[in-house]
């Protein structure tokens, strides 16, 4: 009934993620959702205004895991503000508007999950982290390690 | 036999007006009982009599409304003192639910009479209202927690019990039926040898009352917490059941109307038990339909509603233990409602999305026992929990929708 959730592209980088790992000397931060225990261990590296790496220890849903390897590869090499706007673009798909395939490429698969209200942190526990991360590296006091 | 007592729980699920409806077009199976039950005509009745002919506050009002609605308010907690073999009626405080109803013994009761170095006992199956509550006093106190251990197959080791009760055990509070791995557990030997090192025993009965047959008198505990909406009631409403002369020494925590005998400028008076502990406007229309729960439960027979409950969570345990890929934790037998387990390569949240779908509704996560799932090597659990309103045919729907999910995920 709702095996059109999982498309198999969630489910390949379910079974298969991407980027998993921690970059030595990157900004370092972690996460979770208290209600069901979905964690995440997110390093990233930005270079100036770029993100140069990003690699994630995580556990939990399909759809968390799926959606932090699928933000892995669509951030790296953007800068900042281009990580902002894709953001917007993923999390409009996910209250229910048409999504800009150009733009999110594999997320959209992830476009059933506006369906399910009780899902939608699921899939975006990763771009909490991540912005989270962008937040720190930006103040004072937690300059940013260049990247190796 | 047996035609009749499917006939009776063919009857029993007449009352349940909720079980009509379909869920993504499919019948409804709900499997998530241990969360909270569903709730029959005859409470949603009780309740509706109350708003529709004597919605009035109660013990303050000297016209018939008010009248009616301290009657049919005392009557429910007369109806639960038979219910649960409570000595008298002013053992029974009405509280929001279980939770209120530990904390309030842990606060009214522990924390004046615990020091520094006492010892709280619980187990590591403890749901997060009976370790939180105690985190609170071990932190205000300096008291510590002490954990019976589980053997590997999620029953205490009871056996250890002499050597845990050693020093300066003061407090010794578990649950009765675990909400995540669903035994019944020993706690008559737990209060008699806790007794007998002079420690005091709560009983989280959450997931008991309503389930099997209580008597807390012949039970011996000191205090008794439970919900109303575990056991066909609504929410909003529970029980701190506790002896008299332990309730009578306990300051109130709450003040405020109800709870007074004379009001001064710079001090007051309590009033009886159990009114002490009942500051406030209370849960007028959710008191009353605990009451008619626990007749609607009684109507039915406690020791029926254990052996039905019983039987099916058995059933499921065993069947979805002997599916390829699907683990059951926690005991085989002995166990009475909920059955937590995993789905191998398939987390339990995407479980419980694609059972949704299939019109079955179960729990995932950690069920509020989170220290327990660290034991279980586990962050979370899938859980499918039962109770008078199902049936056979729900284990049968309950395997076919894992066989989705095992074919979704390509798990098979």
């Amino acid at each position: 009934m709702f095996a059109d959730l999982y498309q198999q592209i969630i489910l390949e980088h379910y079974r298969h993620p991407q980027n998993v790992g921690v970059v030595d000397g990157s900004l370092q931060v972690r996460n979770e959702h208290p209600s069901c225990g979905d964690k995440v261990l997110l390093s990233v590296c930005v270079d100036g205004d770029t993100v140069r790496e990003v690699r994630f220890l995580g556990e939990g849903c399909s759809i968390s895991q799926a959606s932090l390897s699928m933000m892995t590869e669509a951030v790296k090499g953007l800068s900042v503000d281009e990580v902002r706007g894709l953001y917007e673009k993923f999390r409009e798909m996910l209250h229910g508007h048409e999504p800009d395939e150009d733009a999110l490429g594999d997320m959209v698969s992830l476009q059933g999950v506006s369906r399910f209200p009780a899902r939608v942190p699921c899939a975006t526990l990763g771009w909490e982290t991540l912005f989270r991360a962008l937040a720190l590296e930006s103040h004072e006091d937690n300059p940013g390690q260049p990247c190796e | 036999m047996k035609a009749v007592a499917d006939s009776l729980w063919k009857q029993v699920r007449e009352d349940f007006p909720i079980l009509a409806r379909e869920v993504h077009g499919r019948p409804l199976v709900y499997l998530d009982n241990a969360a909270t039950s569903l709730t029959p005509r005859p409470v949603l009745a009780a309740m509706n009599h109350y708003y529709e002919h004597a919605n009035a506050n109660v013990h303050r009002g000297l016209h018939t409304l008010s009248a009616e609605a301290s009657e049919a308010f005392e009557q429910a907690r007369d109806k639960v003192q038979r219910f649960i073999g409570a000595r008298g009626r002013e053992s029974v405080v009405f509280t929001r639910g279980a939770t209120s109803a530990l904390n309030l013994a842990a606060r009214a009761w522990a924390r004046p009479r615990l020091a520094r170095g006492d010892v709280i006992l619980v187990s590591e199956l403890e749901h997060h209202a009976n370790l939180v509550s105690w985190h609170i006093i071990t932190k205000e106190t300096g008291a510590k927690l002490r954990f019976i251990p589980l053997a590997d197959d999620g029953t205490w080791r009871i056996d250890l019990l002499p050597e845990l009760l050693q020093g300066p055990v003061k407090m010794v509070s578990v649950a009765h039926v675990s909400n995540v791995l669903g035994g019944i557990n020993p706690v008559k030997e737990v209060i008699a040898q806790a007794h007998a090192v002079g420690a005091k025993v709560m009983i989280d009965a959450a997931q008991s009352v309503g389930h099997m047959p209580m008597d807390f008198q012949a039970l011996d505990a000191d205090f008794l917490a439970f919900s109303g909406h575990k056991m066909c009631g609504p929410t909003g409403i529970g029980v701190l059941c506790g002896k008299a002369e332990l309730l009578d020494d306990m300051e109130p925590v709450e003040g405020g109307g109800d709870m007074i005998v004379h009001v001064g400028w710079e001090e007051s008076t309590w009033n009886l038990l159990p009114y002490k502990f009942e500051a406030g406007t209370p849960p007028i229309a959710e008191a009353i339909g605990l009451g008619a729960a626990c007749e609607f439960l009684g109507g039915i027979g406690l020791d029926r509603v254990r052996a039905h409950t019983q039987e099916l969570t058995e059933l499921a345990a065993r069947t979805l233990d002997g599916m390829d890929g699907v683990h059951v934790y926690g005991p085989l037998v002995g166990r009475l409602g909920p059955v937590a387990f995993a789905v191998d390569g398939v987390h339990p949240h995407d479980v419980a999305t694609l059972l949704d779908g299939e019109g079955i509704a179960v729990r995932a996560g950690h069920h509020c026992a989170q220290p327990l799932h660290t034991k279980l090597g586990a962050s979370a659990t899938a859980r499918a929990s039962f109770y008078i309103t199902n049936q056979p045919e729900d284990v049968d729907r309950l395997v076919a929708g894992l066989q989705v999910v095992q074919e979704v995920f390509g798990v098979r």
